[in-house]
């Protein structure tokens, strides 16, 4: 009961949050909504007892990403009196393949708890009293099954920051 | 606790707002926190088969998704300034260096 209480409440923000996000005219309100959205999963995070990565999207996610896109919209001029959204057609037939897609997306959810044994729905979790501590056996994943993902990963953080000091620096000799 | 149906519901609906976003705004910055959006809507898909499963996996590849999204948005974001830099704007209509 508490469960879904929580569940409908974060979940209810970063929906909310996430359509205030795209429609804004601002890009700095803009970023502020995805930053309550991003909080509100983190919530989410929080009741699926996932305590590692809900530090690590406040961390990683609210404390650095968003602070380099709102660094970013402060230091480009913005044209806030041009029109920010399409014109045209675009905008109605994105809405309107969104619609069939949520509508295709929530038939098959529903029809998927008719299946045997309730399909892929799994009512039952693990019991929550039964869990490893999350931290402990994350580390374990982490640095066991997946070391070679997670030293490509820093490869990757490496290259990415070689190519944006690259491509943010200012070209002198061209 | 509810069926697992809810949180891939939700994270449907945030999936497919990020997807409007990309597809109808202007401003490249907007399309590129767009993105980030759908990467934190798949997020709660991992984190919530994870914790039904009693799997640590789907967290470990969450984790991985959030470096890919500060990888990603610190490329996107250098890219934005270099073109800033040459076309003064932002406006996604107006990059057409490629276009014939």
């Amino acid at each position: 009961m508490l469960d879904s209480v929580i569940f409908y409440f974060f979940a209810g923000i970063a929906v909310i949050s996430a359509a205030l996000m795209i429609t804004r005219r601002n890009a700095i309100h803009s970023a502020v909504f995805l930053i309550t959205t991003l909080l509100a999963t983190a919530g989410i995070f929080l009741q699926l007892r996932a305590e590692f990565v809900f530090v690590a999207q406040i961390i990683l996610y609210v404390g650095g990403i968003m602070v380099l896109f709102i660094f970013v919209i402060i230091l480009v001029r913005t044209d806030i009196s041009l029109p920010q959204v399409r014109s045209g057609p675009q905008k109605w037939i994105a809405l309107l393949v969104a619609l069939v897609v949520g509508v295709e997306g929530g038939v098959v959810l529903w029809l998927a708890r008719k299946l045997p044994g309730q399909g892929l729905l799994l009512p039952n979790p693990a019991p929550a009293d039964k869990l490893p501590p999350n931290t402990e056996e994350l580390a374990r994943g982490l640095f066991g099954a997946y070391l070679l993902p997670f030293e490509i990963a820093s490869v990757l953080l490496l290259v990415a920051m070689v190519g944006a000091v690259v491509m943010a620096k200012k070209r002198t000799d061209a | 606790m509810m069926p697992i149906g809810h949180y891939l519901f939700l994270s449907l609906a945030l999936f497919l707002i990020g997807a409007i976003g990309v597809v109808t705004r202007r401003n490249v910055i907007i399309v590129l926190m767009s993105i980030e959006l759908i990467l934190n809507a798949v997020n709660i898909n991992l984190v919530a088969f994870s914790r039904y499963f009693g799997d640590v996996a789907g967290q470990v590849f969450a984790l991985f998704i959030i470096t890919d999204a500060a990888a990603e948005a610190a490329v996107g974001l250098g890219i934005i300034i270099a073109f800033f830099r040459n076309r003064e704007t932002l406006l996604a209509d107006e990059m057409d260096l490629l276009k014939w």
